[in-house]
């Protein structure tokens, strides 16, 4: 298990190397964060918040632009599954990056599972998730530090169905920003 | 061979107050006590008849069977006036009688016997002193006397349940009596709450609350209504569990990484590393003599139940059956442990007894969790999912009787049975 998640990461990394110069629509993506990321690049500055009011609002407006990839802030898995899987390597890969360019930022990533199985134990597996995606994260380069993985177990069920449908809406890792 | 019981008192009367629990009972094989219950005199002027708590208490057990006592004139409320030949043509084996009168002051006195219908003798005699207030408390303790003669266990009617009530999007921690009466709100929340647990003495409850938007333990003093926040280190905070001498909690922590067991004072402060594995380690039980902590734990690949030195130290594998077996719960006399255990896609409650790893699966649920049991170790109430929604149910350690209480009041999930009153 923990072999696979490791080799995802390295492919992560990977990806994400290339994903810049390969794909059409990403150059976009890192322009707009590298503009918001320009005037706290001197990381001296990030600090002194009240002198820099616009970077504040340059970074909520990132995070809420519902055509970034950083809109797209849930990881969904495999019944019985931590690993992330390809189709969420983008989403982890973007939120990795912007977190690379805002040296303040911190999140808390969220793990859930679905309904089957004991409150407690599945309260575990659902951090587990949380620190499935952490651990791609901080193989991209977030300080650890920075990402507080939790869990709600199946307390906190984003679809309420009963069937596989629901479930797997359920089985995931959410991506939640500090002050958010 | 299967007989079911309505509670229809219990029924009646939670229709007067709202998040009642109502009480179905099946119980299939074994020889129940046949048992006359008689009105008492002057019970018929107070708020709360006596004999009508006594006699649900005793036929909800499943261990009795209640004799009719319709038409019984005039009714018996003094030892010369019963009629034991009678009582022997009705098959009744034992007999209750007694009587309510005004003690002054608002008070009461309740008096009851118990007879041996077959020796004609009496078995016990008890009078009680109460407020009218107290007449269904005083009915509980008389049961509990009764079921102790009869069947030489403690009997359980005075104790107290807690459980969590799931309502739209509001989360309530109860605690109602063990037949589901006088249910209480002693905390409401936004936010779940889950896995509570009773201190030894009963003062106290220990939980997982997530109003920080996260899990943390919390202790809420019941008498007093504090509350003290004693775990919420980085990450998850979960799974308490109290030491038999109420000082300490084993808790679930994620502060360095996965879940691992750890041990805190039950008034917080700093946390104590017990388990040391690459995997999940959670849902710490302390065995009655405080030596050893069971836990549920993936470390061989599927999760099983381990236990290990209270202290910490190297664990041994309890479970081998099946590839799912987690949250042990040891039996009050520390000789079988309780959990939840995968059969296919289902998950039902099974029981270990210890000395020979013999297991029995008790229950017959989809999604059945929680299993906590009765003080005197009888019965094993849990949560039972049904169709999404939760509810509580109770099964006998030996899977012949089983209650299941239903509420209205919306999804009721993680119940804990309380302790025996110190008093």
């Amino acid at each position: 298990m923990r072999n696979i998640a490791l080799c995802l990461a390295i492919a992560a990394i990977a990806a994400a190397g290339c994903s810049s110069t390969d794909k059409k629509d990403e150059p976009v993506v890192t322009d707009r964060s590298s503009g918001v990321a320009t005037p706290s690049t001197s990381s001296t500055t990030s600090g002194t918040r009240p002198t820099t009011p616009g970077t504040g609002v340059a970074v909520v407006d990132e995070l809420r632009n519902p055509n970034s990839p950083l809109a797209k802030r849930s990881v969904y898995f495999d019944y019985d599954s931590n690993v992330v899987k390809d189709e969420f390597r983008g989403t982890v890969q973007a939120h990795s990056r912007y977190m690379g360019d805002k040296r303040d930022t911190r999140i808390r990533i969220e793990g859930n599972t679905d309904e089957r199985g004991s409150r407690e134990y599945n309260l575990a597996l659902g951090q587990r998730r949380a620190e499935a995606v952490k651990k791609v994260m901080t193989v991209l380069g977030v300080q650890d530090g920075r990402i507080e993985t939790v869990s709600y177990g199946e307390e906190k069920p984003q679809s309420p169905g009963h069937d596989e449908q629901a479930w797997a809406q359920n089985r995931r890792a959410d991506i939640r920003y500090s002050g958010e | 061979m299967k007989q079911t019981l309505l509670f229809f008192a219990a029924l009646i009367l939670s229709l007067a107050a709202r998040a009642q629990l109502t009480i179905d009972i099946t119980t299939s094989g074994g020889r129940q006590i046949p048992i006359a219950v008689m009105p008492m005199r002057g019970e018929g002027g107070q708020a709360q008849s006596v004999s009508e708590v006594v006699a649900a208490d005793l036929g909800r057990t499943g261990l009795f069977r209640l004799v009719n006592t319709v038409g019984i004139s005039p009714v018996p409320t003094e030892p010369s006036e019963v009629n034991f030949p009678d009582w022997t043509t009705r098959s009744a084996e034992a007999l209750v009688i007694g009587k309510v009168e005004p003690a002054g002051d608002g008070r009461v006195e309740v008096r009851f016997r118990l007879f041996d219908v077959g020796k004609q003798a009496q078995l016990a005699s008890f009078s009680y002193v109460v407020a009218t207030g107290q007449l269904r408390a005083t009915a509980h303790r008389i049961a509990d006397v009764i079921y102790e003669r009869l069947t030489g266990d403690k009997g359980v009617f005075s104790t107290k349940i807690t459980y969590v009530v799931k309502r739209g999007g509001r989360y309530e921690l109860q605690v109602a009596d063990a037949d589901g009466f006088n249910a209480q709100s002693v905390l409401a929340s936004q936010e779940p709450i889950m896995s509570p647990s009773w201190s030894p003495d009963g003062s106290r409850l220990a939980y997982v609350s997530f109003d920080q938007k996260k899990p943390a333990v919390v202790v809420q003093n019941l008498a007093q209504g504090t509350t003290r926040v004693v775990a919420n280190f980085r990450g998850n905070n979960s799974a308490p569990a109290w030491s038999p001498d109420g000082r300490t909690l084993a808790v679930a922590l994620t502060k360095d990484g996965l879940t691992q067991v750890y041990r805190i004072a039950a008034t917080g402060g700093e946390a104590t590393r017990l388990t040391e594995s690459s995997g999940i380690d959670t849902q710490p039980n302390f065995s009655p003599d405080g030596q050893w902590i069971a836990f549920t734990s993936d470390r061989g690949g599927s999760p099983q139940i381990y236990r290990m030195p209270a202290a910490g130290g190297p664990a041994q594998r309890v479970t081998f059956e099946g590839t799912y077996n987690v949250g042990p719960r040891y039996s009050p006399d520390g000789k079988s442990l309780a959990y939840v255990q995968r059969d296919g896609g289902r998950y039902r409650i099974a029981l270990m007894e210890l000395a020979t790893g013999q297991v029995q699966v008790l229950t017959e649920g989809s999604i059945d969790d929680s299993p906590s049991f009765a003080p005197n170790g009888k019965m094993i109430l849990y949560e039972a999912q049904v169709g999404g929604r939760g509810h509580l149910a109770a099964v006998s350690g030996d899977g012949r009787v089983r209650q299941r209480l239903t509420s209205a009041a919306g999804d009721v999930q993680d119940p804990a049975w309380g302790p025996l009153p110190t008093n």
